[in-house]
């Protein structure tokens, strides 16, 4: 399978990310942000970071890169893509994903293993998770705090499009289980057709034992299948 | 304008130090060069007081690729690899703006490590407020907290350890203390000595504005009550400029295009300059009206004397300009060639082509002012500390206290903040004695940390140097790591004070003497004078950041417990000092007496075979036994772990107050599985190790044979409070 990672100035999560997919068999390619076309790619990964800076407001300015163009066209057409982090923050801005991601509400950067819960398992890049399984996985964020409007909150419940919701361990998902003051505890969506994953929980760093877990490791061979 | 008494000393120089500029100018200076003369004069810069006593510290060994002198020390970890570390202080400009200075503070370290061409790997700090009480406090923690988080989280740096401390010593004089660790090819180290004639000097990074002047020279006095006013002088970081920067160099530095590079901190394009010319034996000649500029109409003054932030200069080969150009191009950053090496052995500043400044580079570097200050031995106390005179307390209230006080509890609070995680090679975070980092696609790693104790330093300097020196050890070993040098961030009041100086000269005696011992080299390090204010000093607070190697790292050691029913040793012995400990102070609040002494065969003798028990991995968790003694250890085992513990009342000391809370040196807790007791038992009787077998791990409760029992879950309840209510 093909992946192409987007680097921005400021992306720093972009070399893990790409250390997971080479980990996981994948042909992977860096894409520079000044580029204005994609290599084939069955995977495009929009990865974390502080894209220029986060400046004006987190992922807005990589919202209007030349490349971002390419990823949406990509997206339309069916294009899988994946944006963790920054990455799920410039995916909102596009508007290939709908909600903002807000301050946390502590107004704190937050950096931590939290919980969360497989919501919907039948998608191209949860299949291979259990529905309902509890994941550890890290964040590290300021603007994780996802908000939307009640219809598109709707939405999100009524067609399954709600990927991951922060828990505690045993899966119970409440306020104390909250990290960031998400909306419904909302820690990762899909877009309708389901081909667009953006989350906060950074996967790429749960792939080795040996530095954390290997919770991760399921997201990218469900990829796979 | 007419240089006179008022602006040599607005310029913070002295008389002498005027007249010695004249001499060796063989005229008056003007502005310009009286600034620069004041830039790289400065405490900060020139080293001036402290030079001599500096001189003393063993640095050479086996594995130092480079010791002090350049942006960073290199140590060699085998095969290719090397280490590049410094820790550097950034006090004065973190106490008047507490983001902006800590910010800046990670930033410039960092520059100092990638300078070399090395890769940043983590960061830690060393970070000392006033009491929580004082008004400035928590402002002041809230800042500087987020200020290390926001550089390091957006340039992508893992922030992996550190240790904050409150004492009313540093009410109006907090200390910030920034360490960068880098990795770097053996093969591949750039320094900052120029060679060769007429060789490009290029200016990159950022623009020059017209922050941070003269931040050196304020960073070289007392504060006093106009310190707000020096706001000005605190520069701004802009990390994402600087996550540019760091790549574009590092990609240049894959070639062979670069000369020699330094990166442009204290007293900026000055300082930089007369570094590369200095070391090379080299005149430089620098085309002011080149330099890249943030706002309008900056004089050759500002310019020179600018401290702003993500800029380096770099001699460049011949004929390199255009590809290194493009680089940095890529990277939207400026790139501008400001001017060359010259034969002149001169700095000779130039604007439209109009000489605005010229100075013998020997008069601002070897020239510059050493002075062999005064300084007398400190006045130890006497005086004792009687328990049996003291209002009586019980073991479960002091330890309670002292788990819920602002020193002794846990720090997620802040280290929540840090991104601990990014570039994936994280195998311990902070919290344990030591992070570990593995090298990115080997099978070793390198423990890090960075520790002080400036209360034991306050009491006896010599003392206190040692111990700082054997603390960071031990906490390199009980992660398994062996440890191999050290940079040192030596934090004093005023040097113009004899008893100060004095405290100066002996910290770095008690430093030197374990470093020698433990073949424990000093390889860099940063001087940071004049903390106080209105003539009131802080405690001697000297920071010792130390790198430990684990060649084969194949899982990561830590002080939790991790199963029920096995053996826990006491190492080393037990005589119940109380002097200067975290029971004193925190319950009685007397800081009366001597810290406790170390010896230093013993100390090498059981860490070093520690480190041979954890290396044939049988032991299951270790924890050296620091301040609070060995019940805040065990408290800390338990905290966060799946189990608890149960201890046997001591058989020898009858005090248990003095057992359990006294501070001895050289110990450390074992957790050993029942079945390779014998082999851990035979390995210290062999080395004549001293240990006690003092009780068992067991579930959910922290317990003292007949004198408390305490559920594990509210122990870390009680631990964690604190910052959540401050």
């Amino acid at each position: 399978m093909n992946s192409s990672v987007i680097v921005f100035p400021g992306s720093n999560c972009d070399r893990d990310i790409a250390i997971a997919l080479e980990k996981m068999q994948f042909k992977n390619q860096m894409v520079w942000h000044k580029e204005t076309k994609l290599p084939k790619s069955d995977l495009i990964v929009v990865p974390g970071g502080f894209s220029y800076g986060d400046y004006l407001r987190s992922g807005a300015i990589a919202g209007k890169s030349l490349i971002i163009n390419e990823v949406i066209k990509a997206a339309n057409d069916g294009c899988l893509v994946l944006g963790i982090c920054n990455g799920f923050q410039i995916l909102t801005e596009t508007g290939l994903l709908k909600g903002v991601l807000l301050r946390n509400q502590n107004l704190k950067f937050i950096n931590k293993d939290v919980n969360i819960k497989v919501i919907n398992n039948d998608t191209k890049f949860s299949n291979k998770y259990k529905k309902d399984q509890v994941l550890k996985i890290n964040i590290a964020h300021n603007e994780g705090n996802y908000f939307t409007n009640p219809n598109h909150l709707k939405e999100l419940n009524n067609e399954n499009l709600i990927a991951f919701r922060y828990c505690d361990e045993n899966g119970v998902v409440n306020k104390d289980s909250n990290p960031n003051g998400s909306l419904e505890n909302i820690a990762g969506i899909f877009n309708s057709k389901k081909n667009i994953l953006g989350m906060m929980p950074h996967p790429e760093r749960m792939v080795d034992n040996l530095i954390s877990n290997t919770d991760g490791v399921n997201l990218f061979s469900s990829l796979l299948n | 304008m007419k240089i006179t008494n008022q602006v040599v000393e607005k310029h913070g120089l002295k008389t002498e130090e005027y007249s010695s500029i004249k001499k060796l100018l063989k005229r008056e200076p003007n502005l310009l060069e009286l600034g620069i003369f004041s830039a790289m004069w400065n405490e900060h810069c020139s080293y001036k007081s402290s030079r001599k006593h500096l001189k003393n510290l063993p640095t050479k060994g086996k594995q130092v690729i480079q010791g002090p002198g350049e942006n960073a020390g290199v140590i060699d970890i085998g095969d290719d690899d090397a280490i590049v570390f410094k820790i550097e202080s950034h006090n004065h400009p973190s106490y008047i703006e507490p983001y902006q200075g800590a910010a800046t503070g990670v930033g410039g370290i960092l520059r100092d490590v990638f300078t070399m061409g090395a890769r940043p790997i983590a960061l830690l700090n060393s970070i000392h407020f006033g009491s929580p009480d004082h008004f400035k406090t928590k402002s002041l923690l809230n800042g500087v907290v987020s200020g290390i988080g926001g550089y390091g989280n957006c340039i992508g740096i893992p922030t992996v350890a550190g240790e904050t401390k409150f004492n009313s010593t540093y009410n109006e004089n907090i200390l910030v203390n920034a360490m960068a660790v880098g990795h770097a090819k053996k093969d591949k180290i750039f320094y900052s000595k120029a060679k060769g004639l007429n060789k490009s000097v290029v200016y990159v990074g950022s623009k020059t504005g017209r922050d941070g002047i003269h931040g050196a020279s304020m960073a070289s006095a007392e504060f006093d009550e106009n310190s707000e006013e020096k706001k000005p002088t605190v520069q701004v970081g802009d990390p994402f400029t600087e996550k540019l920067l760091m790549e574009a160099c590092l990609e240049l530095m894959k070639d062979n295009s670069i000369i020699s590079i330094q990166d442009m901190g204290a007293a900026g394009l000055t300082s930089s300059s007369v570094e590369m010319a200095s070391k090379g034996e080299l005149g430089i000649e620098i085309h002011l009206d080149k330099v890249p500029c943030r706002e309008e109409n900056m004089t050759p003054y500002e310019m020179m004397l600018s401290e702003s932030q993500e800029r380096m200069l770099i001699i460049l080969e011949d004929g390199k300009e255009k590809h290194a150009k493009e680089i940095f191009k890529k990277w939207d950053l400026d790139f501008v060639v400001i001017g060359k090496t010259t034969d002149t052995n001169k700095l000779i500043l130039k604007y439209n082509n109009i000489i605005e400044g010229e100075i013998p580079i020997n008069a601002l570097a070897s020239k510059a002012p050493i002075y062999d200050r005064k300084w007398i031995k400190k006045k130890l106390t006497k005086s004792k500390v009687d328990i049996k005179k003291l209002k009586k307390i019980k073991i479960e209230d002091a330890l309670i206290k002292i788990l819920s006080s602002a020193n002794h509890s846990n720090k997620k609070w802040i280290t929540n903040q840090y991104d601990q995680m990014v570039m994936c090679d994280t195998a311990q975070k902070s919290g344990s004695d030591a992070a570990i980092i593995r090298i990115h696609g080997k099978e070793k790693a390198i423990a890090v940390s960075v520790d002080s104790s400036a209360n034991y330093c306050k009491a006896h300097p010599i003392t206190g140097g040692k111990q700082i020196v054997c603390e960071n050890w031990r906490n390199l070993i009980s992660v398994g790591a062996r440890p191999i040098a050290i940079t040192n961030c030596l934090n004093f009041g005023n040097p113009e004070n004899p008893e100060i100086m004095g405290e100066f000269a002996e910290c770095l005696l008690g430093i030197k003497e374990s470093c020698e011992f433990l073949n424990y080299p000093v390889v860099s390090g940063n001087v940071s004078f004049y903390n106080g204010t209105n003539k009131k000093n802080i405690s001697p607070t000297p920071v010792i950041g130390g790198i430990g190697l684990i060649s084969k790292f194949k899982k990561p050691i830590n002080h939790q417990f991790k199963k029920n029913n096995s053996t826990i040793l006491l190492i080393g012995k037990t005589f119940g000092h109380l002097e200067q400990s975290v029971f004193l102070e925190e319950i009685y609040s007397i800081s009366d007496g001597q810290p406790p002494e170390i010896n230093l065969v013993n100390e090498k003798n059981n860490g070093e075979n520690i480190l041979e028990i954890i290396k044939n991995n049988l032991v299951n968790s270790v924890h050296d036994v620091s301040n609070g003694g060995l019940i805040i250890t065990l408290a800390e085992m338990s905290m966060g772990s799946n189990c608890g513990v149960k201890i046997n009342k001591p058989k020898k000391l009858t005090n248990l107050l003095k057992y359990f809370f006294g501070e001895d040196q050289s110990r450390y807790v074992l957790e050993v599985d029942k079945n390779n007791l014998g082999k851990v038992e035979k390995i210290l009787k062999n080395n004549n190790i001293f240990y006690e077998n003092i009780g068992s791990t067991q579930k959910d409760y922290f317990e003292i044979q007949g004198e408390l029992k305490i559920d594990i879950k509210e122990l870390y309840k009680i631990n964690d409070r604190w910052y959540n209510n401050y």
